[in-house]
């Protein structure tokens, strides 16, 4: 088998090849939101005015709108811009998408993709960023991922737009003009599958989105002392790869979860809690969690500096975790 | 079996509407033998009936918590829908759902919400599929006066104006918004003067004159399914009974409640068919018993039928 070729392409390209290829493979493949006919205007001309569209400034709307074709057929992938206005989808998106499967008696199915960005380095302050990926996870019948690097970005959305689910696809700001590898034609990442980007003995970092370079980051500090630490990239956070996860924990011993989000209930508590139920007896340590601070994002170029995890602090947690 | 002639008539929308009258009146009766709680649309049947049979047999429907007259007057039968209201394994929704949110995919009953508003929401989407599939498909979107007041109704309307979306959006404005009046959360008396702020039409008709909706509805369809344009349909009546069983109506003004009881639609359509000759007492006597039998089945059915086994509580999540 020949490796597949690639092009060095952003995050922001591999968004769009990758909602392009789907929308030329599956003529229900539709997507709406605020500004989305303004900005993919070559899509208009290619898919029509019907397949490509701008709508209000509703985020409600848009995410019922997208509820209600899946529920009738059409794979809808809408834009909701910024986290902080999901807070006005959350009744489609949560009672909607998530629930009417199940309250059906599984009649109906729900297949769309909601898309919004995150994530401090652009100080665009609270209301523009906030990382609720959590409360996605906590909510039954969604999906939820939030890719690291170009190639995932593709190969995410492609597997979105192609299950059957409502799937959350969180676009962590700051990557967006990433460049990195992107595998041309039909690249698709399975969901619920993490990768592991740096192989480790010592200790396992477990994070996602914009964190997984600075663990990394974190890693090559560690190297230069000798320390060997694995990095897991989670890529879905429901379903997560608790296989994956168990695995490292179980070799190393050490974990340390790192994650943008604030602290209290975020992922990294239900990741270290499972940790904790299934293979206590292989910790050489507590999981411990490095994570934003229980407070709105902040908008000062420093203070978000300050909001966000460091390679000092995971440096300093896998040090102590090692003794 | 989804029966949408109009040659059905009147006679039969007033066998629908006794149909579901005593649907409700079980479910009440229920309820007080310690049966679960419920909504019902007792006062509203004139309004459910025109509106659903006016509708073609391959339309879709969106509804919300007090749906029972749309469903009944859709074909549901009301066995599946009471073992549904019970909780059961062979309800429409397996027992997932009870009363507040049945849908049943066969009748293109596609969702009933009891997030009031709910189905105004999934209105455009389902109307953006009907309009893509171009085959002259409309959706109709039933909701009430509560829903009129949430933001989401202005969102629904606005966007399915813009894309010129074939949706039928109907307003039962039952005058009541859970244990408030109407009058205490609007100051205009009808929804459908709001149309004109989308730039579509609006409408409103005696909602307890089921003949008076049907026509209204009849022409409001054909108009959506011609222009593939939303149109707002009010049809005006009233909840006889409270917001949810049991409820005393306590907050009720008593010459109000008496006033719309006089007009019931199931009575008025009664003497009007009798007056013109068209129904007998006889008739009327035995549709009363048939209706009486059909429900009298149909709870035995939801009695007997088994509970869902524990194992389903995790099943229909996903896809």
């Amino acid at each position: 088998m020949t490796a597949p070729t690639t092009t060095t392409i952003n995050v922001t390209d591999a968004i769009k090849q990758a909602l392009t290829e789907e929308m030329r493979r599956d003529a229900r493949v539709v997507s709406f939101g605020e500004g989305v006919a303004t900005r993919y205007q070559d899509l208009v001309q290619e898919f029509g005015p019907l397949r490509i569209r701008n709508t209000p400034l509703a985020e409600g709307i848009i995410a019922g709108t997208a509820a209600g074709a899946a529920a009738t057929g059409l794979r809808p992938v809408i834009d909701l811009l910024f986290t902080p206005f999901i807070c006005y989808a959350m009744e489609e998106l949560v009672n909607s998408a998530g629930k009417l499967r199940y309250i059906s008696g599984g009649q109906f199915s729900f297949p769309l993709v909601a898309t919004a960005w995150t994530g401090s380095g652009f100080t665009v302050g609270a209301q523009h960023n906030h990382n609720i990926e959590a409360w996605f996870v906590h909510s039954p019948g969604l999906k939820v991922v939030m890719p690291s690097n170009p190639a995932d970005f593709k190969g995410l959305l492609k597997a979105a737009i192609r299950d059957d689910n409502p799937v959350m696809y969180f676009i962590d700001m700051p990557l967006l003009f990433q460049e990195g590898e992107v595998p041309e034609g039909d690249h698709v990442v399975p969901i619920g599958q993490a990768a592991t980007v740096r192989r480790g003995t010592d200790v396992t970092f477990v994070t996602y989105a914009k964190m997984v370079h600075t663990c990394l980051q974190a890693a090559e500090t560690l190297a230069e002392g000798g320390v060997s630490a694995e990095v897991i990239d989670l890529r879905s956070l429901k379903p997560w790869d608790e296989g994956a996860v168990l695995a490292s924990a179980t070799k190393t011993g050490r974990v340390v979860v790192v994650h943008e989000a604030s602290r209290t209930c975020g992922m990294g508590a239900e990741i270290a809690a499972t940790i904790g139920e299934r293979v206590f007896g292989e910790l050489k340590g507590p999981v411990v969690r490095i994570a934003g601070p229980d407070t709105p994002p902040p908008s000062s170029y420093a203070l978000e500096q300050a909001f966000l995890p460091q390679p000092d602090a995971i440096v300093a947690a896998a040090k102590k975790l090692l003794g | 079996m989804i029966e949408t002639s109009p040659a059905l008539g009147p006679k039969a929308m007033l066998e629908t509407m006794m149909l579901i009258r005593a649907y409700e009146e079980h479910n009440v009766a229920a309820q007080q033998a310690g049966g679960p709680g419920t909504c019902t649309s007792v006062g509203q049947e004139a309004a459910a009936v025109g509106v659903v049979r006016a509708l073609g047999p391959n339309d879709l429907i969106l509804t919300n918590h007090r749906s029972a007259g749309h469903l009944l007057a859709r074909g549901a039968d009301p066995g599946r829908m009471l073992a549904e209201v019970g909780g059961k394994a062979t309800g429409y929704c397996k027992g997932k759902s009870g009363n507040l949110h049945i849908s049943v995919k066969e009748l293109g009953i596609i969702l009933t919400s009891t997030i009031v508003g709910g189905e105004l929401s999934l209105a455009p989407g389902v109307g953006m599929s009907l309009q893509m599939q171009g085959e002259g498909r409309i959706v109709a979107c039933l909701f009430g006066d509560g829903a009129a007041c949430e933001g989401v109704f202005h969102e629904s309307l606005n966007i399915a104006a813009v894309w010129n979306l074939p949706i039928l959006f109907v307003c039962e404005n039952n005058q009541w918004q859970a244990m408030v009046s109407r009058k205490q959360t609007m100051l205009t008396d009808h929804i459908s003067d709001r149309a004109a702020a989308y730039g579509i039409e609006g409408k409103t008709v005696d909602g307890n004159d089921v003949e008076a909706v049907y026509a209204a509805a009849a022409e409001a369809v054909a108009k959506v399914r011609a222009t593939s344009k939303p149109f707002l349909l009010e049809t005006y009546t009233y909840r006889t009974r409270g917001h949810y069983e049991p409820d005393d109506q306590a907050y009720v003004d008593k010459d109000e409640l008496a006033s719309w009881k006089a007009k019931d639609p199931i009575q008025g359509l009664s003497k009007r068919l009798q007056e013109r000759g068209a129904l007998t007492p006889a008739q009327l006597e035995e549709i009363q018993e048939r209706v009486k039998d059909t429900i009298a089945r149909a709870a035995d059915f939801a009695q007997e039928s088994p509970y869902p086994t524990p194992d389903e509580v995790l099943t229909d999540v996903y896809a």
